[in-house]
């Protein structure tokens, strides 16, 4: 039988398994992502490629994907953000449900890539908190599931406390969200 | 003498009953975990309508023209007659010329409703 995931670490003995709900709570999370695909150029492409077949984002428990922010889990911004679509993408982002996560996708979503002009946005991160970031123009599908491995050990160790922390909140609110 | 035997008592349902409570109170349990458990945040933006980023405008509750409504009533109906025809079209050999005459029979009573709304004037658009 195929080893789907391993036990939390945690205490055992006869009959029964004892262990932090943070564990749990961060495996259950882990392995069912639902994504919000924010695909605007290219890197899109790549993206319908990791989400068909052969790349198969449903391995990792990420094959339903998520058009409405209210279910998603994790933004992932695809492309080249003009600065006409930074409102939109803020908005989205704002109306995701906690716990919620961002992957950017790509040299444009995380840098404005080889547009640096007046008109693109030079990285999201500079309207919305970022995760964790793909590099490369467009990124190949096996570097966008790496970006989604390293966002499911964000998931995983993540503290249940985390998203009410004044930390988080700082962070919100240096992005001037609530 | 006689004594009937009862094959069941009232009390013997007593086992279903804990299952509904079981599963009942499974139900309000999860759902009261989770809203304890998962982090939420209110806000005006959060909370406004969800137009893919776009600023809502207006209201989606207007009155609009019956027009579209009776068009599509009449397509489901006839979309409908379409669904019927597939099986007929697979067993079309098995069936012979008494399924086709009743598949006949069949498709002239709808075109009985097809004059029907076009002498009405329903498919009308202008």
């Amino acid at each position: 039988m195929a080893n789907i995931t391993k036990a939390p670490a945690g205490f055992e003995g006869p009959g029964f398994f004892a262990t932090k709900i943070d564990s749990v709570v961060g495996l259950a999370r882990k392995n069912s992502i639902w994504p919000l695909p924010f695909a605007t150029s290219c890197c899109g492409i790549e993206f319908m490629a990791t989400m068909a077949s052969h790349y198969d984002l449903g391995r990792f428990g990420s094959e339903r994907l998520s058009f409405s922010p209210r279910q998603a889990d994790l933004l992932m911004v695809m492309g080249t953000i003009a600065k006409k679509m930074g409102p939109v993408l803020r908005q989205v982002y704002e109306q995701m449900a906690e716990p919620r996560w961002v992957l950017s996708v790509g040299a444009c979503a995380s840098s404005g890539g080889i547009f640096d002009t007046y008109s693109v946005l030079q990285g999201i991160d500079r309207i919305i908190p970022v995760d964790v970031y793909v590099p490369g123009c467009p990124p190949r599908p096996e570097q966008i599931l790496d970006g989604i491995i390293k966002i499911q050990e964000l998931v995983a160790s993540e503290s249940i406390r985390r998203r009410d922390s004044a930390e988080y909140k700082e962070l919100l609110a240096s992005y001037g969200m609530q | 003498m006689f004594k009937p035997v009862l094959l069941s008592v009232p009390a013997d349902y007593l086992p279903m009953g804990i299952m509904f409570l079981i599963a009942v109170g499974f139900v309000l349990l999860v759902m009261v975990i989770t809203h304890l458990l998962g982090p939420k945040r209110k806000s005006q933006i959060k909370t406004d309508t969800f137009e893919c980023g776009i600023e809502a405008k207006g209201n989606s509750r207007i009155p609009f023209s019956i027009k579209y409504f009776l068009i599509a009533i009449l397509f489901v109906l006839f979309d409908v007659e379409v669904i019927f025809m597939y099986p007929w079209a697979v067993n079309f050999r098995d069936m012979g010329l008494t399924g086709f005459i009743e598949m006949l029979l069949f498709l002239a009573m709808f075109l009985v409703g097809f004059f029907y709304i076009v002498r009405k004037g329903a498919l009308k658009w202008e």
